[in-house]
């Protein structure tokens, strides 16, 4: 966290909106770059600690080896499946096309 | 193009494979893991990505990583964890995949490929990882949309990455064989091209011979079978070498393999930078892989094909050509050290096994498992062969009506009046038959034209319907036509 | 008194002793719901009748309400979002189902900041709920519906969720008692996800013995969530000891710096106070990593949650919806549209801080040291638990705060959880207990938090204050 002047730039939001999948309107995007300059700024504190040789913690419970057996369990319905869906025809979803 | 110019240039291929499981299960959830089912009807909450859904790792699925890791003699990471690989894409309901990052289960290993002249090569595994496989999308340009079935979200996926010790098209296919064959002696997979159970990526790129830094790589997808894989990669050299040789530069991309234009083009995409923010699966603990769960799951994996192959050659003294075909079939190999226990003549057991067996395997379209012959009846039909009981022709009836009805050797034998004709009497009159009949034929013999015998012969194997024993016949014409005494020909 | 004023356990011994009917209890709490509700917002919608209860199940038939992130098979769950509207789960979370087999009445789903997002429940897409004892304030969140539904009566029970300080903060602001479990206590399987490392489901209630009722319920291990530990659920409620002699409990001083309320602070002190006079040992301790646990928080749980809500984009279920124009291709405008008008302002803000913090280039400097961080924090707590057996602190530095005042500025609005968000990152569970009220009339909450599956320690120190105080009888003026 040594980047020093600006820790974001509004380059950097449209660059997470693009990869969040999130449009941003002009305005929002000028916004969102001061809310998280601000953020950013107080999660800098954490610059004071040195953790270099600290673990992280990913879970706080030290379980280990969680599993299941192989062994088939009911699926859903295909109606109950189009029932959730926005679109579908034919018992598949329905998207704008990918390619 | 100048040849020299050709040979410049060394080719640097690395596959990167994907190999499902065959496990009852998906890799997270319980939902059958079966192919060919109706859309979207082999799917729950948590292989859809529906929110509040956690997954649950499959034993299976892990046992089986394991015991390819072992396979192809990798380093095993003892403490297994999962991360997130975050991207969008239709396919993939959670918005990211459930994969390894940079601790995969298995590292460094190899496997030994040989080409058809028998030499070896050490082709580097770099990595192996398990994975969830992602669902199926089908494009419509009519109606400018894709449909998604998510049947196969969730299916255990295992990704084993190459070094980059691919030289050519040729070994790469080679590689890919060698990989199926071990994969599937080890019964994780049905390995499968044609199915998408066993998919396979490449990157292929081009450098000057002697050099040791790698040229820009081209990614090259969509190769969907094994014939796929070796024509793409081989389009994709030449093509490479074309632009090189005319002093421009390969642009690194990924392109896909058209199988019917017979090219590789380039991927269609406005895909920005990859950035797959990958962090540790929150919803799942790490695995701490049990020595003793190792070692019982060594247990478990087979004698592997390149060790066969060299136990097979060595040990019975089989030609390449047999042992390849015996060593490429675990059901083969196995059946064929059983005969070897009772019956001394190996090479006749490979010719008959890897011959008149495996064509009629072939003509049904089944496996060795699903023949109806025991090594026991396999062997009495050699040894009547050899016996001079049944005749070549007549031994490959009796197998075709030992396969029908699952009836042994001597009784189809019997029931089929399939013995050979050795009485002289029998045997002289049909050698007269056939002498009456082919007069212009018998005429050539006289004057001098001793290789039609040959036709002879065959024309009286086809009266006696196949049991006439053909070296008595051949001996009664020769008799019969140029006076050489029978006894000669024994 | 009114069957919906009562507790969970008086009703029930009102129905043992046949002096009520299970049906007079869910409709004493449906008639508060349609007399009050208009003001108060604490439900975002009611269940349908065949969800409600089963008679034929009904041990345990307590009108409760669902935080709206936990999934009911066929209700809709939108955590209070645009972007999962229409939604309706096929299937029931594991607490749902827990609930439904000892026959608790589900009353309807609480208001909630969007995904659990906030502090106040402002950030619903159904608009805000207030606070039943002050209707310009808020109620506190995320869980701020479930909180205001018991403390107005609305509900005997409720069920929150806990990321940050999701149900202690609200239980504090509206004067009930919330409790989150240790991290694995209680099944997620469920529960919309919002940081998963984080994430517990929890009860709120009216008095601690309540809540411990309700813990026993929903508590336990789950072969579906692989996070749930496998440790016996013991009877809460044989906890509930009127006794504190020789418990050694710490009082950090990190907690009690500048930004304390003074109210607060003398109500906390005042409680101190209480628990010494039943024999508690109280000592100063340290924390020494506190003042690091907001940033903490707000990388981890940003980062996780950013990749959590990436399902919502308009492939499956929920909202979808296409820009007029072309703008890139049509299936990432839909996925751009969809999660732009889906998402509010502060799950925008979240997503886009956790993807940061996980992008290529800042991992190590954000998420990993995070993660780092986190341990430290832990660290200082399991020093602490090996020589005390718990650790008391306000809930949160201020009463409930007035509705607008810290939504313009989200940082002010995250430092509110500061003396909660710890118990989250270290794993370890906190209870919230109503402790007094300031000068405004404002309730105050005490937060005690003990070593992991340390929620007997909890019932028995909270009970034995709650016995000797009279808050917990206090109802807002409505």
């Amino acid at each position: 966290m040594t980047r020093a002047t600006k820790i974001i730039t509004q380059d950097d939001v449209k660059y997470i909106a693009s990869l969040s999948r999130v449009h941003l309107q002009k305005e929002e995007t000028q916004h969102l770059t001061k809310d998280l300059e601000g953020i950013l700024h107080y999660v800098h504190k954490l610059e004071r600690l040195d953790v270099r040789e600290i673990d992280p913690t990913s879970h706080v419970l030290p379980l280990k080896n969680v599993y299941r057996c192989d062994e088939v369990r009911s699926s859903l319905k295909q109606a109950e499946v189009m029932q959730l869906a926005i679109q579908q025809q034919n018992g598949f979803l329905k998207v704008p096309k990918v390619i | 193009m100048m040849p020299a110019m050709e040979q410049r240039y060394e080719t640097v291929i690395g596959l990167e494979v994907h190999l499902q499981f065959s496990t009852q299960t998906k890799i997270f959830c319980g939902c059958a893991n079966v192919f060919g089912q109706q859309a979207n009807s082999q799917t729950c909450p948590v292989c859809l990505g529906l929110p509040g859904a956690l997954p649950v790792l499959n034993q299976k699925a892990l046992e089986y990583a394991i015991k390819v890791a072992l396979a192809l003699d990798c380093r095993i990471n003892t403490l297994v964890k999962f991360d997130r690989k975050n991207y969008y894409y239709p396919d993939l309901p959670k918005g990211y995949q459930i994969s390894q990052y940079d601790k995969p289960i298995a590292q460094d290993g190899h496997l030994l490929v040989a080409d058809e002249n028998g030499t070896t090569k050490r082709i580097g595994i770099k990595r192996a990882h398990l994975e969830e496989d992602a669902g199926k999308l089908i494009h419509d340009d009519q109606t400018n949309s894709s449909f998604v079935d998510y049947n196969r979200t969730g299916t255990p996926l295992m990704e084993i990455v190459s070094e980059p010790d691919l030289r050519s098209a040729k070994e790469a296919y080679d590689y890919l064989q060698a990989l199926k064959l071990t994969l599937q002696y080890l019964h994780v997979s049905d390995c499968d091209m044609e199915k998408g159970s066993l998919r396979c990526d490449a990157n292929v790129s081009l450098r000057i011979k002697g050099t040791s830094s790698f040229g820009t790589k081209v990614e090259i997808k969509n190769m969907n079978s094994f014939k796929a894989v070796r024509a793409a990669l081989e389009f994709e050299e030449r093509r490479q070498q074309e632009i090189l040789v005319s002093g421009a530069r390969v642009v690194q991309e990924t392109r896909l393999w058209n199988d019917a234009k017979a090219l590789t083009l380039p991927m269609r995409s406005k895909e920005e930078a990859h950035d797959y923010r990958y962090f540790p699966e929150p919803d799942l603990v790490p695995f701490v892989l049990e020595e003793s769960m190792i070692a019982s799951i060594r247990c478990s994996v087979p004698e592997l094909p390149r060790a066969k192959y060299e136990r097979l050659r060595q040990t019975y003294g089989l030609s390449e050509y047999d042992t390849n075909i015996i060593a490429a079939d675990q059901d083969i190999a196995d059946f064929f050290e059983a005969c070897a226990k009772l019956y001394g003549d190996t090479k006749k057991i490979a010719n008959w096994l890897s011959g008149p067996l495996l064509q009629e395997m072939n003509a049904r379209k089944v496996g060795l498992k699903d023949m109806r012959v025991t090594p026991q009846d396999f062997i009495v039909l050699l040894q009547k062969m050899a016996e001079n009981v049944l005749s070549n022709l007549a031994a490959k009836e009796t197998l075709k009506y030992m396969l029908d009805t699952g009836k042994g050797a001597v009784l189809v034998i019997e029931e089929r009046g399939l013995a050979q004709l050795s009485d002289s009497a029998a045997l002289i009159k049909i050698v007269e038959d056939v002498i009456c009949q082919n007069e212009s034929v018998v005429q050539s013999i006289r004057a001098g034209k001793e290789s039609a015998v040959g036709f002879l012969v065959g024309q009286a194997m086809r009266q006696s319907q196949g049991k006439a024993n053909p070296k008595m016949i051949g001996a009664i014409i020769r008799n019969k036509l140029l006076g050489s005494s029978i006894t000669e020909a024994y | 008194m009114k069957l919906n004023e009562a507790t969970a356990h008086e009703i029930l011994e009102l129905i043992r002793q046949e002096k009520a009917t299970p049906q007079q209890a869910f409709d004493a709490v449906l008639d508060q719901v349609q007399a009050k509700d208009d003001h108060i917002r604490a439900y975002v919608r009611l269940f349908l009748n065949e969800n409600r209860w089963d008679p034929a199940t009904a041990r345990v038939p307590i009108p409760i309400g669902i935080k709206d992130n936990i999934c009911i098979k066929g209700e809709p769950t939108t955590c209070c979002s645009r972007i999962l509207g229409g939604f309706k789960p096929p299937y029931d979370a594991t607490v749902i189902e827990k609930l439904k087999k000892t026959g608790a009445m589900l009353v309807g789903s609480t208001n909630m900041d969007e995904f659990a997002f906030g502090s106040s429940t402002e950030n619903s897409c159904y608009g805000p709920t207030r606070n039943p004892w002050d209707p310009g304030r808020v109620p506190g969140g995320s869980s701020g519906g479930s909180a205001a539904a018991v403390a107005s009566d609305q509900a005997i029970w409720a069920l929150g969720s806990d990321t940050g300080g999701s149900i202690r903060q609200p239980a504090a602001f509206c004067g009930v008692v919330g409790l989150k479990p240790t991290y694995g206590r209680v099944s997620r399987y469920g529960l919309v996800a919002f940081a998963s490392s984080l994430d517990q489901i929890g009860p709120i209630a009216k008095d601690v013995q309540d809540a411990a009722m309700l813990l026993g319920i929903i508590a336990g291990y789950d072969e579906r969530d692989s996070t749930s530990a496998d440790v016996l659920v013991p009877d809460y409620t044989k906890a509930l000891i009127k006794d504190v002699k020789g418990l050694k409990i710490g009082i950090p001083k990190e907690y009690f710096v500048a930004g304390i309320d003074p109210d607060v602070k003398e109500a906390i002190m005042a409680a101190i106070e209480v628990l010494r006079g039943k024999g508690a040992i109280f000592e100063d301790v340290s924390l020494p990593h506190t003042e690091y646990a907001i940033a903490t928080y707000y990388i981890v749980a940003t980062a996780e949650a950013s990749s959590n809500l990436a399902r919502y984009d308009g492939v499956q279920y929920g909202l979808r919806r296409q820009p007029p124009q072309v703008r890139k291709t049509p299936l990432i405008d839909m996925y751009e549209e969809t999660r732009d008008l889906g998402f509010g302002n502060e799950a925008k803000r979240r997503i886009m801080l956790g993807t940061y913090s996980l992008s290529s280039g800042y991992y190590d400097d954000y998420y990993l040291k995070g993660l780092k961080v986190r341990t430290l924090i832990k660290q200082d707590f399991d020093r602490v638990f090996e020589k005390f057996d718990a650790i008391i602190t306000p809930t949160a530095p201020t009463t409930a705060f007035k509705m607008g005042e810290k939504i313009a500025d989200p940082l002010s609005m995250y430092l509110s959880d500061v003396y909660t968000i710890s118990a989250n990152l270290s794993g370890i569970p906190a209870i919230s207990i109503p402790c007094g009220f300031s000068k405004e009339h404002l309730p105050i909450g005490l937060q005690i938090l003990a070593k992991p599956f340390g929620e007997q320690m909890l019932f028995r120190i909270a009970y034995t204050y709650e016995q000797s105080t009279p808050w917990h009888k206090k109802r807002p003026p409505l």
